[in-house]
């Protein structure tokens, strides 16, 4: 579905990401896992559209993408749950999931999307008036899933649901990630928690300083002694 | 008691002016982290407009708004995309000189196309004044509370509940996030330049009918007791715009009632520095707290 190649992007004077080479196939989850710096949420900018490459391809169902623009890359089917939420605050719970469908011209389908996304997060319905800088970071975080929802994605970019939030919202917010992907929508997961990524994920890639060391299935990874060493404090 | 309800009328005629001003600079600040100092020349291209239009070509007063409206709405958009959009990723200092060169630019610019002469508005409503209980209120103030007042309702119709106005809320907050959910930032960053300077050339207008005289260098006072106004209201802020347009109307005129004609403009900065004291995100600002 989306396969990026020989990727090089610079952050300001950095190189950030130096060659970097993976693919997702349709209806897998897919993690990327590494450090704090490791390039992580550049990669998924690049592929949004916000940053641009120096080099290198991002191949999204057959089309070439690196050049295209934000609003472009939503309209294809691609959507982004951005690290540390990103919801817009002063506006209400149901104002933030109406501009998720920005760009969608269904009206029809825009109810049954709300339906959607109050099904696999009960919590927003019931404060759907409330202005979303009200909610938990928690409940932000639905939130901003619940957004990129209404956007009704093929794929779905997820950069680290898990920060910052109680253990008990991140198994919620992990269950519902595999439900979605369940549902059809084909998941990129970036997180430093790699123990829970690696566990609800098809295939996944260590990322460090800007290049990909080491791929191979969720259960492989999580069975490597040096992926243990290092993201797992084992 | 009657002189009070006078300044009244009359504050809240010259506020309304500084308040459909006030709009333009507060929603590009919000938008773009800018204060437009070009925004008051804007104001006053809009009343050489009306002054053309109605002179040249006859318009009568309803054509001479709504064609200064989309004059300078257009005229804005031209501006931001020419001197401002280029500096997007600059230093915010950078895009502020370059407004306050821009207003250089159309002051000199206007004053040597057309003299730095002040010219007479031509009276295209015939001044009636009503006498009320003692008090004297003309047509045109009752046109330019009228005409101000429908705009900020329009305003507020536009940025509440249209798509593009929900654009500009989005970006505003976060423009990161609302190029996430598909919002394209360009489109929205020209949309709000197109309505702030639309306001400003329906005030140019309306005070060339107030005060029958116009002159390339009129945008320069008005526009930075219109920028006073947004800071007071809280910068961003629509409704505090409003607010603060109003307030600086009513204390300029009540300043000259009270017989301090000449310090009616030290008192507006006084005002300003008070507040930039005392509260400083203004009356409306929103004091904003980051959730972890």
């Amino acid at each position: 579905m989306l396969s990026v190649k020989d990727l090089v992007v610079n952050y300001g004077a950095i190189q950030a990401i130096k060659k970097v080479n993976f693919e997702i196939h349709t209806g897998e989850i897919v993690t990327l896992i590494g450090a704090n710096g490791a390039g992580k949420s550049t990669i998924l900018h690049t592929i949004s559209g916000i940053m641009r490459p120096v080099s290198g391809q991002v191949t999204y169902l057959d089309r070439q993408i690196q050049r295209v623009a934000a609003p472009k890359i939503v309209q294809a089917g691609i959507s982004q749950v951005p690290e540390g939420r990103h919801i817009f605050p002063g506006l209400s719970v149901q104002e933030n999931l109406q501009m998720g469908a920005f760009l969608r011209k269904d009206r029809r389908n825009i109810a049954q999307a709300y339906e959607d996304v109050y099904n696999y997060f009960p919590v927003l319905k019931q404060r759907r008036h409330q202005d979303a800088a009200t909610l938990s970071g928690g409940e932000q975080q639905m939130l901003a899933m619940g957004r990129a929802l209404m956007a009704k994605p093929k794929l779905m970019l997820l950069d680290e649901p898990s920060m910052g939030l109680a253990p008990i919202f991140i198994n919620e917010i992990f269950d519902i990630i595999r439900a979605i992907n369940a549902a059809g929508t084909t998941v990129l997961l970036i997180e430093q928690n790699a123990n829970k990524a690696l566990s609800i994920a098809n295939r996944g890639y260590v990322l460090a300083s800007g290049e990909i060391k080491l791929s191979g299935t969720g259960q492989e990874l999580l069975a490597n002694t040096a992926v243990q060493k290092a993201y797992l404090g084992g | 008691m009657q002189t009070f309800g006078q300044q009244l009328i009359n504050g809240l005629s010259l506020g309304s002016i500084y308040a459909l001003l006030a709009l333009g600079y507060t929603m590009v600040y919000g938008i773009i982290k800018l204060i437009n100092f070009a925004h008051g020349d804007i104001y006053m291209l809009g009343a050489f407009w009306g002054y053309y239009v109605i002179n040249q070509l006859h318009f009568n007063f309803i054509w001479a708004m709504l064609s200064a409206i989309v004059f300078c709405a257009i005229l804005g958009v031209i501006i931001e995309y020419f001197a401002y959009r280029p500096l997007r990723h600059s230093p915010r200092i950078t895009a502020l000189i370059t407004a306050i060169g821009v207003s250089f630019l159309l002051e000199n610019g206007m004053t040597y196309l057309f003299t730095a002469n002040t010219r007479s508005f031509p009276q295209v409503i015939k001044t009636v004044t009503y006498h009320l209980g003692g008090l004297r209120i003309s047509n045109i103030q009752l046109l330019i509370l009228g005409t101000a007042c429908l705009l900020m309702l329009l305003l507020e119709l536009i940025i509440k509940r249209t798509k593009m106005g929900r654009a500009m809320r989005a970006v505003s907050v976060d423009p990161e996030a609302a190029q996430l959910v598909g919002i394209n930032l360009n489109h929205t960053i020209s949309f709000t330049f197109a309505l702030g300077s639309a306001m400003a050339g329906a005030a140019g207008v309306l005070i060339g009918l107030y005060y029958n005289s116009i002159d390339p260098l009129m945008g320069m006072t008005p526009g930075i007791k219109a920028f006073v106004a947004a800071v007071i209201g809280g910068i961003g802020s629509v409704p505090g715009a409003s607010v603060g347009g109003f307030l600086i109307g009513l204390l300029e005129t009540g300043v000259q009632a009270i017989g301090l004609s000449a310090y009616k403009d030290a008192v507006v900065y006084f005002v300003l520095i008070v507040i930039l004291l005392v509260l400083p995100a203004g009356i409306f600002g929103k004091k904003t707290k980051e959730k972890v």
